[in-house]
């Protein structure tokens, strides 16, 4: 009867992560099917929706790749992505490591105060941040976005690295200094070679969150040639009432896939950075 | 070494933002960005508008409904997750897709299975025979018009919301239930207290600190959105699935009226700055367990 009980207990779990696994990856199923359909086995009511009834294709990738801007949004989103990754790594590396260092009092103080403003969103900041971008002559240009997404990886990357870099303990740069390196010379010869997980979490984390974003690209850019795939796919493959389907879909999943895997690598860092990263 | 992360946010946090307050106390466009103070005038129209009002309703209902959902299913799915089975990493892999794919390209694939004629949930409905003929359970139209119909249109962007929240929530709160410690369940089991009793006297007193931070970052992530709406439904049908961000920027950005987009925007702040003070003590308690 216990081992009953717990076969029973054994396939409740199952089934329950199960069902979830199903609700969560479903839709992304849902671009495999429609990227591979042919048109008229995808535009039949009364075909199986979920399976190949006629033998899959590879037009519409065909049509993504050669026919729309798409390989030029991909290009679009990794230049920000490296160009924002630079900057955040530039402003968030010696800003997390000075607070670490003075953490008590006013370092806290402002470690937190700056981690507050990533809860200032951006639909709030984009009207303000859009006449900025038409003031300087920024608008439809990458630039608007490489300088307006530090926005939210400075502050969410610093909280990050302030809490990799308290667990560095303070004697191994002090008797860096004494061996005659400058503060400097500690951080960037030392400390940083020991908080290189730390480092790498923030470069992939800058990536993605500026690869996900779509109030600003969406704001800033309406020139079909200088979109992100964030908003490119959604804005470009949908022509008014003519939905391309196909190539629609095939766009979302090569666009959202890879990432997504990169991204599962480090979710648990990005976690236990955005409740409590300077707690330790 | 503080200095240039604090100049940038300074100059693109702080800015924008005392902007937003002064634009919405006057009367510019995208035409003529000039500064003329008009007062209050900006908000009392917002608040005179009936759209306002419905995407002010709308914005609650959809970040309340949400997150009340995303918790109890969060908390169900982390005490799944912290059993050891096989397959686990795929399983992981599998949940944690929403929240790591791009939100507006994981929004583009619901919005094909929302479709008026191919939905397949539809294709399910009727397959079963509930949907299509005359005696069925939802009516004899063919098609259930996810976003077509009021009810059903906000029914859909909210559980694509939860869709899109679930896997943040769920690392959460399986953060939260690992950090209890063993011993403390071990004892209460060797004094006799029953599943139940060890529920509600341990596990949730102890994880509701981190409980409630998933929630608050629910909360103002839900409620400053505009990607599942935009993407969706774009406020339709007749405004029905409007929301404060997204009328922000049809009215701000798409009409070109500044000064009304930054009043409708500065309605979002009072409840972020209650989730941030909110967040702030939880965080300092979660620091002394």
């Amino acid at each position: 009867m216990a081992h009953l009980g717990k076969l029973a207990r054994r396939g409740g779990l199952y089934t329950l992560l199960g069902t979830f696994a199903f609700f969560s990856a479903f839709p992304f199923y849902w671009m495999v099917i429609a990227t591979f359909k042919r048109d008229h086995d995808l535009f039949s009511p009364l075909n199986n929706p979920f399976l190949f009834n006629e033998p899959p294709t590879l037009d519409h990738l065909r049509l993504l790749f050669f026919e729309t801007h798409f390989v030029g949004y991909l290009l679009n989103t990794v230049v920000v992505g490296f160009a924002v990754v630079a900057i955040t790594l530039a402003t968030a590396v010696p800003a997390a490591y000075a607070l670490a260092r003075w953490a008590r009092g006013w370092g806290e103080t402002l470690g937190i105060g700056i981690f507050l403003t990533y809860l200032v969103p951006p639909t709030i900041l984009f009207i303000p941040l859009s006449r900025f971008a038409s003031f300087f002559g920024l608008q439809e240009s990458l630039w608007s976005l490489i300088l307006v997404y530090p926005t939210f990886t400075i502050p969410f990357c610093t909280w990050l690295l302030m809490g990799f870099f308290k667990t560095i303990p303070k004697d191994i740069e002090e008797q860096a200094m004494i061996d005659g390196l400058s503060r400097f010379g500690a951080m960037s010869r030392v400390v940083l070679p020991l908080a290189i997980s730390g480092v790498l979490t923030v470069v992939v984390f800058s990536f993605t969150l500026s690869m996900h974003e779509f109030i600003y690209a969406l704001t800033f850019i309406s020139v079909s040639a200088k979109k992100t795939v964030s908003i490119g796919v959604p804005t470009e493959l949908v022509r008014g009432d003519v939905f391309q389907w196909g190539p629609l879909m095939a766009g979302a999943l090569i666009a959202s896939v890879p990432v997504a895997v990169v991204y599962t690598f480090f979710l648990d860092r990005f976690v236990a950075g955005f409740t409590m990263g300077a707690v330790k | 070494m503080i200095a240039p992360a604090v100049v940038f946010i300074v100059a693109m946090i702080g800015a924008p933002f005392v902007l937003a307050i002064l634009y919405s106390l006057s009367d510019a466009t995208t035409g003529d960005p000039g500064l003329r103070i008009v007062g209050l005038q900006n908000f009392q129209a917002a608040l005179a508008d009936p759209v306002f009002r419905l995407a002010l309703r709308n914005t609650f209902v959809f970040t309340l409904l949400s997150q009340s959902i995303v918790i109890v299913l969060s908390r169900v799915l982390a005490n799944a997750l912290l059993k050891s089975f096989r397959g686990k990493w795929i399983v992981r892999f599998l949940i944690m897709l929403p929240w790591t794919a791009p939100i507006s390209l994981g929004t583009i694939g619901w919005l094909w299975m929302f479709d008026s004629i191919f939905s397949p949930i539809d294709w399910v409905l009727r397959y079963l025979g509930a949907l299509g003929t005359a005696t069925a359970l939802l009516g004899n139209q063919t098609n259930l018009y996810w976003l077509g119909v009021p009810g059903l249109s906000m029914a859909s962007v909210i559980l694509v919301n939860v869709w899109r929240i679930l896997p943040l929530a769920t690392v959460i709160q399986l953060g939260g239930l690992s950090s209890i410690p063993k011993d403390l369940i071990e004892a209460a089991e060797v004094d006799g207290a029953s599943p139940w009793r060890r529920t509600l006297m341990i596990t949730i007193p102890l994880t509701l600190p981190i409980v409630s931070i998933a929630f608050l970052f629910g909360v103002v992530f839900t409620f400053t959105d505009l990607v599942v709406v935009y993407v969706l439904t774009r406020g339709g049908p007749v405004h029905m699935t409007q929301v404060l961000s997204s009328w922000t920027f049809f009215k701000g950005i798409e009409a070109g009226d500044l000064a009304q987009g930054a009043a409708i925007s500065l309605f979002m702040f009072p409840v972020l700055a209650v989730a941030a003070v909110l967040i702030l003590r939880m965080a300092r308690r979660t620091e002394v367990v």
